[in-house]
């Protein structure tokens, strides 16, 4: 953790996900009620009334508020649905490298079918066909992205599987089952972990473009939405749709700088460790 | 009486971080034309000095004492004025170049030769390191070879653009035995041939004592005694040097175990 | 070339099981839906009574059981006819041919910017690792990597059509502009600057990065160091020897990417009001057309096949080692 802190990029990572977390966690006490409800007039530009320090769209609402509430919809649906992909990944990729011959054949077909689907392409098809409650946004966005940890597991399997520390294992006579989890799991984690921000931006990224087309949860206050919201006065009130776009670079950003930081810090100890 | 290559006086190398010196006060002459065998264990500053005379070495090492090339009047330029043989062949050659380019672009740019040039000398260098069907090999990628034929392209690479100077580090090492024997009688051609100049730095004191005019012995990051090979092998100064004679294995030597008498 | 066929043969046959999924999993996907093409029709022309739908579900074969209705889709995917779309009253497969050429124009030159900007790009920052140069490129592209592509693509058309009107705001050409030729094709570039361009800038961050790492790799092997030893020129060194052999891992990126990219499109076509394959999936999802989103989906995935495997022919002719052991060397 201090290692992590002594990078620059895990330094402005780390500070960049606290701010988002806590506005998200707190966002009932800064910004109470409900984001999407009407609070005062409509189309206040940003900085001019300290009530609406970040000004109100077409229909009055807090920008700020949707700001707050956003961040809640995009980290909550971006981990939800990294950690989904990820768990759905890591066991199909073990279970492919363990079983071989026919059964993983068929496995990586099916890892296959669903890598040459564009993601986003299979989360609006998902999404539109079941329903757009959270929920599903988040298992739609999980299944156009399990395919590539599924893809890394096993090929790390595959290749501890080889190693000689595994064989002895077996020669001393430990049991499949163990061997896989107490030799195997813990030495294929860290590449495919290394992958999980690098999913979870993406998950960010997709729900907000599943809201900006309109595929998201009406019910509550999304980025991608308040995007999309702002296309119509694009050219009077730029604002609305530059604002909470920013957010999610910001965030975005965040995630990667934090991984890479993260990186950065694991690579130094496992190089030490070599 | 030959004149001398390059003069060593008081040399000193440290490594960035570690306290501990990689070579220590060597002094020591190289004359033009000879062929010269460094001989040491791990660590005994062999390689550092190969890296060091080529200039390099990693970033952040030290060097102390002083180089003096009395042969060129400035110090060697990589590749124009020595050539530089690695260990490991499998990794010396860009595996996704043609070996015919990896040998000509020394000669074109040394040698202001036109690609059409080069190509040609490197068809010619080729011959003479021995690969079969030169004009085909030119095509032909570093997988496509075996260990011992990428040493020889290496070799080949390296004094493409006519250096003065050869160093050899630890060429032999990573191949076979019979292969290593040939690589040898290759490089003691080459040099007889061209009048250059050879270091061969090795572990393996008879492969160097069977071709080489001098042997300089490294231990610690210290030279412990140099001088001609006959002299070294048959009245050693330093016992270091004996034991490294004496414990040189062959079919004649006695059996380390010994077998239970039935 | 015997390499090529091998490789095309090997792709051919295990792509066939994995299309065949694709095709099943959709269809039971689009089964599942609440409400199907005569819904959303009859909804979108005020309501019809059960014998009009009955007859509708008749004539579309919306009323025969799924299975049935499977067969009857693989076997005429097998003819390469997509179905008939409910929403527009069109076969599908001629909805897609129509709108497919936009939408691969506007990939085909993001990809191509992407690719040469960023490739040249990563050489500048990894001809150097950790120097001031890479430091910022390495910053820049992190920064613009994090940025959502239909978000940029509004940012710059705020910027470049409604503040500086350089470009136009939506659409592929001006409608019923009876252009012709060279002029028509002036007309659409001048339509596709600002989507291509807010494409093309996500992934030339990307594949900046890519290079730009690969090349940080390749410079620790020792082949460079033997360059180093031969006295070569830097140029030489950084072009011929490191950035060659980091274009390697950038090939096969932008295999992975191409599906990304293909999915990307969708929103900026909807940003930039674009008539191509994207937009026709956003119509598809509102009309809820099953038939026009299953052919869109299968159309994805034949694309994305054949890039990959245009993108493994690239590999192969670049990596003189791949192959290798089937031709004998």
């Amino acid at each position: 953790m201090s290692r992590l802190l002594r990078t620059p990029e895990g330094v402005i990572g780390f500070a960049i996900l606290l701010v988002l977390l806590s506005a998200g966690l707190l966002a009932p006490i800064l910004s109470p009620g409900d984001p999407l409800k009407i609070a005062g007039r409509a189309l206040l530009t940003p900085f001019t009334d300290p009530a609406f320090p970040l000004g109100t769209d077409r229909l009055g609402r807090d920008v700020l508020a949707g700001l707050l509430y956003g961040a809640r919809t995009s980290l909550a649906v971006g981990l939800a649905a990294a950690f989904s992909a990820m768990v759905l990944g890591l066991c199909v990729g073990m279970a492919a490298g363990f079983a071989g011959g026919l059964v993983d054949e068929a496995l990586m077909r099916v890892v296959d079918a669903f890598q040459i689907v564009p993601a986003f392409l299979l989360a609006l098809a998902f999404v539109s066909t079941i329903g757009v409650s959270t929920p599903i946004i988040v298992i739609a966005i999980a299944l156009g992205t399990w395919a590539d940890p599924a893809r890394l597991t096993r090929a790390q399997v595959l290749a501890i599987r080889e190693q000689d520390y595994v064989a002895s294992a077996r020669v001393i006579g430990m049991h499949p089952a163990e061997i896989a989890f107490r030799e195997i799991l813990p030495n294929a984690l860290p590449p495919v972990l290394a992958l999980s921000a690098t999913i979870v931006a993406g998950a960010i990224l997709t729900e907000a473009a599943l809201s900006f087309l309109g595929l998201g949860n009406p019910n509550i206050a999304t980025w991608g939405s308040m995007i999309a919201e702002g296309r119509s006065v694009l050219r009077s009130a730029s604002y609305l749709s530059v604002i909470p776009g920013a957010a999610l670079a910001m965030t975005v950003l965040g995630v990667h700088l934090f991984s890479e930081g993260l990186g950065k810090a694991l690579g130094d100890n496992g190089a030490r460790a070599a | 009486m030959r004149g001398i290559f390059c003069s060593l006086r008081q040399l000193s190398v440290t490594y960035g971080r570690g306290r501990n010196a990689a070579l220590d006060g060597i002094d020591l002459d190289i004359a033009a034309g000879e062929r010269l065998a460094i001989i040491g264990e791990s660590g005994s500053g062999k390689s550092t000095l190969a890296r060091t005379l080529g200039g390099l070495l990693p970033e952040g090492a030290k060097v102390g004492g002083e180089m003096l090339w009395p042969g060129l009047g400035h110090p060697p330029r990589p590749g124009r004025d020595f050539g530089f043989v690695f260990q490991d062949p499998g990794s010396s050659l860009n595996p996704v170049l043609t070996i015919g380019e990896q040998i000509a672009e020394g000669a074109r740019h040394h040698l202001g030769f036109s690609w059409k040039q080069a190509y040609a000398r490197a068809e010619e260098l080729l011959g003479r390191v021995r690969i079969p069907q030169p004009d085909k090999a030119m095509r032909a990628f570093p997988h496509q070879l075996s260990g011992g034929q990428r040493q020889r392209v290496a070799i080949a690479a390296a004094i493409a653009a006519k250096p003065a100077l050869l160093i050899a580090d630890e060429a032999t090492s990573a191949l076979d035995v019979v292969v290593q024997a040939e690589i040898v009688r290759l490089l003691d051609g080459l040099v007889r041939e061209d009048g250059m100049t050879l270091l061969f730095i090795t572990h393996d004191i008879a492969l160097a004592s069977g071709f080489v005019d001098r042997i300089a012995v490294f231990r610690n990051a210290r030279l412990v005694e140099a001088g001609s090979v006959r002299s070294v092998l048959s009245a050693p100064k330093s016992d270091y040097t004996a034991a490294l004679i004496a414990s040189h294995r062959d079919l004649t030597t006695p059996p380390l175990i010994e077998e239970v008498a039935s | 070339m015997k390499r090529a066929i091998i490789l095309l043969r090997r792709r051919a046959i295990s792509s066939i099981p994995v299309l065949l999924i694709v095709v099943i999993f959709t269809f039971f996907l689009l089964e599942s839906a609440s409400g199907d093409a005569v819904d959303a029709y009859l909804g979108s022309i005020g309501g019809g009574d059960a014998a009009l739908r009955q007859s509708l579900r008749e004539s579309y074969g919306l009323d025969r059981s799924m299975l049935a209705r499977l067969w009857l889709y693989l076997s005429s995917l097998a003819r390469l006819d997509l179905g008939w779309s409910v929403a527009f009253g069109r076969p599908v497969r001629e909805l897609i041919t129509e709108r497919l050429p936009n939408t691969l124009l506007l990939m085909g030159s993001a990809t191509a910017l992407s690719f040469g900007l960023g490739s040249a790009l990563g050489i500048l920052a990894g001809a150097r690792p950790g120097s001031l140069r890479d430091r910022l490129l390495s910053m820049g592209s992190l920064i613009v990597y994090a940025l959502p592509s239909f978000w940029l693509g509004l940012v710059l058309s705020i910027a470049f059509s409604v503040k500086l009107r350089w470009f136009p705001i939506a659409g592929v050409e001006t409608i019923a502009s009876g252009k012709t030729g060279f002029l028509r094709a002036l007309d659409i570039a001048d339509h596709l600057v600002l989507p291509v361009g807010a494409l093309a800038l996500i992934y030339l961050a990307l594949f900046l990065r890519v290079m730009r790492s690969g090349m940080a790799e390749a410079w620790k092997l020792d082949f460079v160091l033997f360059a180093r030893a031969k006295g070569l020129s830097r140029s030489r060194i950084v072009l011929r020897h490191v950035a060659r052999n980091a274009l390697l891992p950038l090939v096969t990126m932008l295999g992975l990417q191409s599906a990304a990219m293909l999915g990307g499109s969708v929103v900026i076509e909807s940003v930039f009001a674009i008539p191509g394959f994207g937009r026709l999936a956003q119509e598809a999802v509102n009309g809820r057309d099953a038939p026009l989103l299953m052919g869109i989906v299968v159309t994805s995935a034949i694309l994305v096949i054949s890039v990959n495997f245009l993108v493994d022919l690239v590999y192969a002719a670049l990596d003189p080692r791949i192959g290798a052991s089937e031709g004998g060397a």
